[in-house]
This record gives C-alpha cells, structure tokens and sequence, in this order.
C-alpha cells in the first residue's frame, strides 16, 4: 500500500506542473521600447512582467492578501535586492521566468525576451542591490575525473549520475541536458527552487569547472556500443543484452529443434 | 622465388593425387556388390547453399581480421561486433541447413524381443550383483557423506550472513560518536559552526573514527532557529540552529543525498532530507520525523554543541539505532 502511495505521489510531482508556465497576459512591453536605454527598458520590463510577484523595486511580495496584480493573478515572490546578475541571467535565460503562476515550479522554457529586453532586465535587477555578477566558467580548466567525483556526491543524488533529472518528493529534477556552462554555473551558486545552494567554500570555482566540462560531458555522451540506453549504466545494459540474446537463443533452439519433414 | 616454385609444384603433385583417389574409388564403388539401400535423393541446390553460408561466414571472418588490422577509424566495436558476429551466425546457419537439408535422418522401430537364455540372465544378474560391492559398513559411508555435504553447503552459505544482523552485530548496536568528539567534514578538516550555511548541507564524521562505519557519517544542515521545531528535550541539540542526523536512511540503509530547501518558503515545499532509494523524506526541523515515503521511524538525530573554538563537536550518541530497521527495530521509536 505504502508503495502505491509513493508511486502515486511520485506521479502527482512528476505531472504538476502544467505546461504553459508563462504569464497569461503574455509579455508586456513599453510602447517606445527602442528610444529606451537599456535599464529604462528594464525597468520599464519588470514594471509589467515581475513587480506583480516580486514587488516594487523587488522588494519582495510576502502576503498572500495582496492586490492582485497584471492578470489578475495574487502575486507572492521573493525580495530580489541582493539576487544580482547572476540569479536574473539564469532565471530569464532559462525561460524560468516569468512565471505563470507564483505556486509553480519554474521550468526550462521558451524566452519570450530579446537580447536587447534580457540585458536590460538583468542589468536592472543586478541595480537593486549588491548581488553577484554572472559568472564564467572554464570548463577547458576542469578535470573529467574530478567533475565525475564531485557530480557524483554533490549532484547525482537528485540529477543521476548521467545528468538526466528525476524527481524529489514534491518536485520535479530538470535534466541537464540544455544547461549551458553559465547556467550550470549559476545554478550551483544559486539553488534554484528546491536545490541546495552551494558556497565558494563548498564548490571552489576550480572545482565548478570541474563539474561543468563532466555536465558537458554528459550531454553528448560517447555511446561506444552504439547505443547508450539511457546511459544509466551497466545494469540496463546488461538487461537489455541478456533479453535480446535470450531472444535469440530460444528462437534457434527452436529452429534447431524442429522437425523439416515429418 | 624458390619457396613460391615449391609451393606451386606441391599444389600440383596435390591435384595429380586429388584425381588418383577420385579413380580409385570410383573402381572401388564398381567392385562393390549391388547395393541394397537404393540411393537416397540427392539435394545439390542445398549443397550449394550451405556452401555458400559456409563462404559468406568465411567472408565475415576475414572481414573482422581486416577491421582488426586495419584499425583507426574502421577499428570500431560496431564494425567488429557485425564481422564477428555475423560469421558465428552464418555458420551456425549453414550448419543448421546442413542438418535439415543434407544429413540422412530415418526413423526406424524395432520391438525388443524375449530373452533369449532366462537363465543364465539371471545368473549374469547375481554376478553383478555380488561382485559389485565391497562395502561393509554402508550407514557409516553415508553418515559421513551427508555430513560432508552439510557442512560443505553450510560453508558455502555462510558468507550470506554479512546481509543480515546475526552475528557481528556491534556496527548496529554502537556509534562511534561519543561526547566531545569533533565533527570532521569531508575535506578532513573539523567543521567550525559559524562557516556552516543555511540551505545547503555537508557530510561529516567523528574524529579519529572509522568513516565506513554504519554509525559513523551525519548530514548536518543548518536552519533559522526561529524554524525549528524539536522535541523540547532536545531544544539544546541545536546551537545557531545546526543539525546533525545520521546520514543512513532508515528504512533500507540507503545514503540520504539529498538535501531540498526551498528558494521562497511560502509558496515551495519545507525543507526535508530526502533518501534517493525510495524517497524517504525527513523532516529536519522537527527532529527528523518521517514525513513521507516507506521509512519506519525518524532519522537519529546527533546532539551538537559549539566548543569553545568555534568547533561542533558531538553533544552525546546518537538518538536512536542508526542503519536500516528490522525485526524489533522498526517499531521501536527513539527516546
């Protein structure tokens, strides 16, 4: 019984999320959009697309009584003073933002912005307070091994070892197959959602490397056999080998064993 | 030059014999009476055809020496496993024609008839019979047999006690965690409280310990003080709102790797240690009590203090039995 249940849950988590997780207005955009400069155009963007979550100035929304804001929706949202570059280029760049509904869970998605309106935007909330500027990893400094052994105890308890998402109790593991070098990066520092975050002391930049060439690795894996199963490892692999060999090797006993003319 | 001449004469002398053996039996065959089985439907389509199985896995065959040698690129496990492979199966098909197609196959009945000498049967019987046995004291033999074979299946199947608690039972029972011990993380270096970060969690360990022992590695986390929410006879296990739980599940002793914490707690899941076997969730504010999946009872929880150097060191042992439950373990709750 216990194990339905779980099943049950794990599928609850998995299907939650419904599929258009952007503002059901769409993207609000100032009609003199080009005579902007680009932190006026910021601005000007979160004014329509963010306060109604995150307040004015991103200070933050933490009572459910509020007004309600652009379409009609109750915003709720976290202060963004200090969240700086780094946070607003992983959540734009990834289609995180903006969200439908302040319950969800943010997912990868389409970006509605342009590179003109995602500058803007991120260079307005990184001037609402001290927040840290986006980062740039090197991966080409990084050692596989070592990206292997971090991933493996910080990561791939809820990412997999193969980097292809799962879930925790009450929330989805996005796989990491379209994270770029700056969003692994950022996602480290940050701790999106349910992630824990993790420190310059837990994860020295040297290490992030590390671990992001191993992502990288994984999203193009070398498939030596000529299909990878999931890359989930020897397990499957052997499952999958032994099914169809014990295929094969019934069907010809059976041709072996059958009489021609009789 | 001369090996090659050589070569070549012996091909010849070879082709001269091949003809000789073919006349002989050919006079051979015509010296023979008449036959009495009439010939049997000759079949050279599936001559042919094994034959040309038999060419086509030769063909294979050499295919995989070249990939094997010529290696780079064509060097591949593909290329190797479908010359390889495909030789293997074209012989066995070839020989599965062969079997079918070109093998004699009769069945024939025949009824065992009467014994034909009823006595002397017999007595060859009591011959064997008699001749066969020198035992003397057959129960011993078979006593010490079924001892043998006991003790060598016992033996066999003793290693299987390593799965389970039944002799060496220590491990379960004790932790090395002991008053006063310093929490080493997993860089080796002690754990200074005030470096310990709220939503994120670390590994540590007892100082001077064995780190594979069941009872040996936490995972400590740090939360606001004002979210806690401990049984109020461990309200000082707690110092600037730092936890420690052993870091086996117990449920099925898997390693509880997973630490979520939500980014804005009002609209987000509250923060829970997760076990990635079966999704076991504890809860670390209020002590490590389950709050889902197929875990029996709470996370042992491990009492910290902060030493006068700004280390956490262990308040005591651990709250409950670490490791997996069984038996009378599962029910019994921690105090």
């Amino acid at each position: 019984m216990r194990r339905l249940v779980v099943a049950l849950a794990l599928l609850a988590a998995a299907t939650a999320a419904p599929t258009a997780a952007q503002p059901p207005g769409g993207i609000a955009r100032p009609a003199n959009e080009s005579a902007l400069s680009p932190i006026d155009l910021g601005a000007a963007l979160y004014a329509g697309n963010c306060s109604t979550c995150h307040g004015i100035a991103g200070r933050g929304i933490y009572r459910r009584d509020s007004r309600a804001g652009v379409g009609n929706v109750h915003g709720l949202g976290p202060s963004l003073k200090d969240s700086g570059a780094l946070a607003a280029d992983f959540y734009l760049r990834t289609g995180y933002m903006p969200l439908g509904h302040p319950e969800e869970q943010p997912k990868r998605g389409r970006v509605d912005f342009d590179e003109r309106e995602l500058r803007g935007l991120i260079a307005y909330v990184a001037s609402l307070g001290n927040g840290p500027p986006v980062p740039t990893p090197h991966p080409e400094r990084g050692r596989l091994s070592e990206g292997l052994r971090l991933f493996t105890s910080h990561c791939a308890g809820c990412h997999q070892v193969a980097g292809q998402g799962g879930v925790v109790t009450g929330a989805r593991v996005p796989p990491l197959d379209q994270a770029t070098a700056t969003q692994i990066a950022e996602a480290v520092r940050i701790g999106p959602y349910l992630m824990p975050r993790f420190s310059e002391r837990a994860i020295t930049p040297a290490q992030l490397d590390s671990i992001v060439r191993y992502v990288k690795l994984t999203q193009r894996p070398q498939d030596r056999g000529g299909w990878g199963i999931g890359n989930l490892g020897p397990f499957p692999e052997g499952m999958v080998t032994w099914l169809l060999a014990a295929l094969a090797l019934i069907a010809t006993c059976m041709v072996i064993g059958k009489r021609l003319r009789s | 030059m001369k090996r090659f001449l050589l070569a070549i004469l012996a091909v010849i002398n070879g082709l001269r014999r091949r003809k000789e053996r073919l006349e002989a039996r050919d006079e051979e065959r015509h010296e023979r009476p008449d036959r009495i089985v009439p010939p049997g439907p000759s079949s050279p389509r599936a001559e042919l055809a094994v034959a040309a199985l038999l060419l086509v896995a030769a063909l294979f065959a050499v295919g995989f020496i070249v990939v094997y040698a010529v290696g780079g690129d064509w060097n591949r496990t593909q290329l190797q496993g479908i010359t390889f492979g495909g030789a293997l199966a074209f012989a066995a098909i070839a020989l599965i024609a062969a079997g079918k197609h070109l093998v004699v196959e009769e069945e024939l009945e025949e009824e065992y008839h009467d014994p034909e000498h009823p006595e002397e049967q017999k007595k060859i019987e009591q011959i064997v019979d008699e001749s066969g046995s020198r035992i003397t004291r057959k129960k011993l033999l078979i006593t010490a047999g079924g001892a043998a074979g006991a003790a060598v299946g016992l033996a066999a199947i003793t290693p299987a006690l390593t799965l389970g608690p039944l002799l060496d039972t220590d491990e379960l029972r004790n932790t090395p965690w002991k008053r006063g011990l310093r929490l080493i993380g997993e860089d080796g270096k002690p754990m200074f409280a005030d470096q310990v970060e709220e939503e994120t969690f670390y590994t540590a360990f007892p100082e001077h310990a064995d780190r594979d022992l069941l009872g040996s590695p936490v995972v400590v986390v740090r939360l606001a003080p004002e979210q806690l929410q401990l049984p109020p006879e461990r309200a000082k296990w707690a110092p600037m709102g730092i936890v420690a739980f052993s870091k086996v599940c117990t449920h099925a002793g898997c390693a509880i790797a997973l630490f979520r914490k939500p980014t804005f707690a009002p609209t987000q899941p509250r923060p829970a240690l997760v076990c990635p076997c079966h999704y076991s969730t504890f809860d670390p504010a209020r002590g490590g009590e389950v709050i889902f999946g197929p875990a029996g009872r709470p996370l042992p929880q491990l009492p910290l203090v902060v030493g006068g150097d700004g280390i956490l060191r262990a308040g005591g042992n651990m709250s409950g039995q670490v490791g997996p439950s069984y038996g009378t373990v599962r029910s019994r709750r921690p105090t």
